[in-house]
């Protein structure tokens, strides 16, 4: 909504300035997005009028003008424009003027005449984007005044950002509303017209969707110029409201829309086939709209038809066939109030937006329609003359919205807002809101006026007494809430730590679409359909992800394809599984990592990292929420995956999630590198461990004994490790791992392990034989559990 | 003792005191000590000689070569101590490293901008007393719109450009939802944050389509908007650290709210006076409010008339810009290393 605050101060005028009563607005909930000049800043501009007009002697589009300008004597101007007149009265930029954007008017010669000034074109002032010819002022302009003056350029437009519920605001008058009730001033509306009814023309109107469209006005005004000029102060404020003037006939029916916000719509009577009928489209009629579009409409849309079509999309935009021109000489005028329901939706269905259907959607005022379309009958004859017949007016009772009784409880002010009032104060703030009050024991019973449709509750009543109060007067408190909090357990997963520990050891945390391709979803879950947006942004970020990894593959891409050799990328976020009817949104912590072991640096050579410094990662994962220890490694398969690179991740028998090295065919068709390793843990079976627990310590020496066997390539580690534990019983307190070896010296498809045993009892000093005794066992049970040979 | 051994001591202690003297190392002052004072030293070897002189003579020549042996073994001791400080500090010279060279080992990573103000706003609330909990990111209609009192094709709707599946199930608009799942489920009070991926149907340079809100609400017997304005004065001066950070309540419009508020705060960049940031008004809206709307309670079957409850909305990408200055919402969602670690 915007509009010219000189219109506005018309109604209603406080004693502030423009930037306050711009916040004034702002703070009451019509927050003020803009304030513009009118027009740009320009001076010695003054009315003029044309006294002669000749043509120039060496060019025949040049004319010669003697105009007045209040001066002691004439001023004589050389001017180009085609619609110069004697007698006019138009705008002179004298020498010295300066026009918007710094143009200095000197004393020139052209073609040899001397010329003292310029006829200015509206676009020179900067009043419209292009304009033909030199601005006709209106014949009444004192001659040698600033034009600035005479047109109140001096003017600031205001641009409001309305919530949906304001639909009230959407009009000069509503806004004048809302100054006057937030000033504490009356508001002064135009004089109602009332119009001579000089015939008796009329068309008949039928309502058959009287729900939609529960009341509609129309007149006829016969013998109208439909070419008249809309007058100059008319246009003015369309402009400054961000409107084209467009014809006589338009220009008034948006006049009004602007004032009163009531949308009008002006038929061309002659082209219109009997009776008008309110009612809903059948399905396969069509109609060709203003705009110039052709719409198929749906049985759902409320259109205005006469006996014969469609003629126009009730409350959002009329028909072509029926449109108002120049030749136009008798007019149906339409007032209507269509229901919001009826409306809502509909504009947008049908790829429309008017300033029509936006006020429509949002509720327009049912009790002004008479009132806008005596006001619109009046500025018409003015303008394109004519006869106006009488209104006709079909109103369904039933269904126009009832005035509301609200009960206001005194006490539930209180306690929504959080600050007492007096009742002096509530009463005051509600009756300049136009609400009626009667009292109540316990409060008021209050009757909204037809302008507020959207005061429905009491909530409502209240929330507007909090803003004309002022939102900054309702103090700042604490209160105590009963509600508790429950902490987190402490084994629970923690989102916090696990972020901790992987920001520690080197990560970055990325934050991917949830929605990606189907082909990068098919990089990683080949067989699995993934849900589709239905109205997705683009291909690209059309279907939800399965897995983080695509996502994260994107994201090394790009960032290798910035030169990053090393990319260490996690995220947490959901995927979306579907199975069956079912969808799995899951919450994962997933990984990426490539290139070297450790950044680059001195002092130590570079390692590209492998699968083991990936388990690292993940098990310093798994340590931070606590479930490291009862977490199995299982080699499997997965289509994202180094097949023979891949491990699936076990927790009590349920998979928790997967690593490995990303699969090298997918490497090389995505050309990232062949090393890049991947995690993805499932956050739902992560938490929960066993909290830690206390041994006590032993106060004996431990004694260690390091073993070399040498075994199956095949056998695990696993394997090996639960043979040793198994076999060496309570008295081994640690195992190290700390060669794995093939080669030479062993045979083929064998490998050797070197193993060392920490060995310690509770209560005791170990002897030789009792660690002897621990090593042949733990030796005779690899050798005939797994063929382990001692190594030499 | 015979005149001449006298001088031939004095000689020897002599002798011996220059060769300590000159002792370069410890190991060519152990040889001196050894021809000296060893077992067949030269000193030894005078000591062993006494036998030969005659019986009164002994005992003055006993001790005149005992003295000259202390004075040498003393002097050996000093001449220890000061080359084995040479070689500690030779030691010490050698093994000096440059300490501006770097340190080894893994760097460090860092967290999303967007997950560090998370943190930092989940941890403010959480001193305020709110619990988090999170709710399905694909919604239902139920629960994004209707339980929220947003009808269908109400120009309400039109702020949230949603994205739909086939079966009429959407993707979240706002963090909102969770509201309702948490009061649907259990009863009041409440005192819950919601913090959440949420998704619009809009892309351009000041919208992404994924986006962060945080959502908060209190529901219990008392719960006023002055009380609202308490908390959130309480989280915005903590969360900007400014403890006279200014705050404006300008009525606005959430249908699942009533009274509504937006919240600016004092431009934080420019302290009021207006910049780019503010758009020269001098606030930047961070936050929106209210009281919850009775007809969003009376949805999930919690008396409106016993129970108040207020709720409130923040972009979480909007806060980060301004504490950390970042001027592009895309780049949140790049993933560049170059911008991520910016942030550790
Ligand atoms: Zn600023």
């Amino acid at each position: 909504m915007r509009f010219s605050e000189a219109w506005l101060r018309e109604w209603v005028d406080p004693a502030i300035g423009t930037q306050a009563l711009a916040d004034q607005l702002s703070m009451a909930g019509l927050e003020v997005d803009a304030v513009e000049p009118a027009a740009p800043a320009f001076d010695g501009v003054l009315v003029g009028h044309v006294m002669t007009v000749e043509p120039h002697p060496d060019a025949h589009k040049l004319r010669l003008c003697t105009v007045d300008v209040g001066a002691d004597a004439p001023l004589q101007i050389v001017c180009g424009a085609a619609n110069v007149a004697a007698g006019m009265r138009v705008p002179v930029a004298t020498v010295g003027a300066c026009l918007p954007g710094g143009f200095k008017i000197k004393k020139a010669k052209l073609r040899g005449v001397a010329s003292f000034g310029m006829i200015c074109s509206a676009a020179e002032l900067g009043l419209a984007e292009s304009s033909e010819g030199i601005l006709p002022l209106p014949a009444g302009a004192p001659v040698g005044d600033s034009v600035r003056d005479v047109l109140a350029l001096d003017d600031q437009c205001i641009e409001l950002d309305l919530t949906p519920d304001r639909g009230d605001c959407l009009s000069v008058a509503g806004v004048a509303r809302e100054v006057g009730v937030l000033n504490q001033l009356p508001v002064r509306a135009p004089a109602p017209a009332s119009v001579d009814t000089g015939i008796d023309a009329r068309v008949s109107v039928t309502l058959s969707a009287d729900e939609a469209c529960p009341r509609y006005l129309c007149r006829v005004v016969q013998g109208v110029d439909a070419a008249a000029e809309t007058p100059l102060w008319m246009r003015e404020r369309l402009r400054r409201s961000g409107l084209r003037p467009i014809s006589a006939v338009v220009d008034v029916t948006n006049y009004v829309l602007l004032e009163l916000g009531q949308p009008m719509h002006a038929f061309d009577l002659d082209r219109l086939q009997g009776d008008i009928q309110v009612r809903l489209a059948q399905a396969g009629e069509s109609l060709a709209l203003l705009n110039g579009d052709h719409v198929s409409l749906r049985d759902d849309t409320l259109v205005i038809a006469d006996a014969a079509r469609p003629v126009a999309l009730a409350g959002i935009m009329g028909g072509a066939e029926t449109a108002v021109d120049a030749d136009t000489t008798n007019l149906l005028l339409e007032s209507a109030f269509f229901a919001p329901s009826a409306i809502s939706g509909k504009a947008r269905s049908y790829g429309l937006h008017t300033d029509s259907s936006h006020r429509f959607e949002r509720g327009v005022d049912p009790a002004l329609q008479a009132q806008a379309m005596e006001r619109a009958t009046a500025l018409l004859l003015d303008i394109v003359g004519g006869s106006a017949g009488p209104v006709q007016e079909v109103t369904s009772a039933q269904w126009l919205p009832q005035p509301l009784a609200l009960n206001l409880r005194r006490q539930r002010i209180g306690r929504v807002l959080g600050v007492e009032l007096d009742d002096a104060r509530i009463e005051d703030i509600l009756s300049r809101l136009g609400m009626r009050l009667q009292p109540r024991a316990d409060g008021w019973q209050v009757t909204p006026p037809s302008s507020r449709f959207d005061v429905l509750l009491e909530e409502d009543l209240i929330a507007e007494i909090g803003r004309v109060h002022g939102y900054d007067r309702i103090p700042v408190t604490h209160a105590r809430s009963a509600a508790t909090t429950r902490a987190p357990l402490e084994m629970a997963f923690d989102p916090e730590r696990v972020r901790q520990v992987l920001v520690a050891r080197g990560w970055f945390e990325a934050i991917t679409y949830s929605f990606i391709s189907p082909e990068q979803q098919a990089w990683v879950d080949p067989a699995l359909t993934p849900l589709a947006l239905s109205n997705p942004l683009s291909a690209e970020l059309s279907v939800m992800r399965t897995s983080l990894w695509p996502g994260l593959l994107q994201a090394a891409r790009q960032n290798l394809a910035r030169q990053q050799g090393r990319v260490w990328l996690f995220e947490s976020g959901l995927r979306f599984r579907p199975d069956g009817t079912v969808l799995h949104q899951e919450m994962m912590w997933s990984g990426l990592m490539t290139g070297s072991a450790r950044p680059e640096q001195w002092g130590e050579p570079s390692r590209p990292l492998d699968f083991f410094d990936l388990k690292a990662e993940v098990a310093a994962v798994l340590a931070a929420s606590g479930c490291e220890r009862d977490c199995q490694w299982v080699a499997d398969q997965h289509p994202a995956l180094h097949p023979g690179q891949s491990a699936r991740l076990l927790r009590d028998g349920e998979t928790l999630g997967w690593a490995g090295t990303l699969h090298p065919s997918l490497a090389a068709e995505l050309d990232l590198p062949a090393n890049l390793q991947l995690f993805d843990l499932a956050v739902d079976r992560l938490g929960n461990a066993a909290k830690p627990g206390f041994s006590p310590l032993s106060k004996y020496p431990s004694i260690r004994r390091d073993i070399a066997i040498v075994v199956d390539a095949s056998l695990t580690y696993e394997q090996v490790r639960d043979g040793i534990r198994e076999s060496a019983g309570e008295l081994l307190r640690e195992l190290l791992l700390f060669d794995v070896y093939a080669g030479e010296h062993v045979a083929a498809g064998r490998k050797s392990l070197a193993l060392g045993l920490m060995l310690q009892a509770p209560s005791q000093t170990l002897t030789d034989q009792d660690v002897e005794a621990v090593i042949s066992r733990v030796l005779e049970h690899l050798a005939s559990a797994f063929g382990a040979e001692l190594r030499g | 003792m015979s005149e001449g051994d006298v001088a031939a001591i004095e000689d020897l202690h002599a002798a011996a005191a220059a060769a300590v003297g000159q002792a370069s190392d410890l190991a060519e002052l152990d040889e001196v000590r050894v021809r000296y004072l060893g077992k067949s030293g030269l000193l030894t070897a005078r000591l062993k000689g006494l036998g030969k002189l005659p019986a009164e003579q002994r005992p003055a020549a006993g001790q005149a070569i005992n003295e000259v042996k202390v004075v040498l073994q003393g002097l050996v001791d000093t001449r220890r101590a000061e080359l084995e400080q040479a070689v500690l500090a030779r030691r010490l010279a050698d093994e000096r490293v440059d300490v501006t060279l770097p340190g080894r080992g893994q760097s460090v990573g860092a967290l999303h901008p967007l997950t560090r103000t998370l943190q930092r706003i989940e941890r403010l609330f959480a001193n305020a007393g709110f619990g988090v909990e999170e709710g399905p990111e694909v919604e239902d209609y139920y629960h994004n719109f209707e339980a929220l009192n947003i009808p269908a094709h109400h120009p309400a709707r039109a702020m949230h450009d949603t994205f739909y599946f086939d079966d009429g199930r959407l993707l979240r608009t706002h963090t909102s939802p969770v509201q309702i799942r948490v009061m649907e489920g259990q009863q009041p009070p409440f005192r819950v944050i919601a913090p959440g991926r949420v998704y619009r149907c809009d892309s351009d340079l000041t919208h992404t389509p994924m986006f962060h809100q945080v959502e908060g609400f209190l529901v219990d017997e008392q719960a006023t908007f002055a009380d609202l304005k308490g908390v959130l004065y309480d989280f915005l001066r903590n969360f900007f650290e400014q403890d006279d950070l200014r705050l404006r309540f300008r009525p606005s419009y959430f249908p699942f709210t009533e009274p509504s508020a937006e919240v600016d705060v004092q431009c934080v960049k420019c302290g009021g006076r207006g910049c780019r940031v503010c758009k020269q008004t001098g606030w930047l809206e961070v936050l929106g409010c209210g009281m919850i709307h009775p007809s969003v309670l009376g949805h999930v079957g919690i008396d409106p008339e016993r129970w108040l409850g207020y709720a409130f909305g923040m972009g979480v990408e909007r806060l980060a810009m301004l504490r950390y200055g970042i001027d592009d919402i895309r780049l949140y969602f790049d993933n560049d290393l170059r911008f991520l670690s910016q942030f550790a």
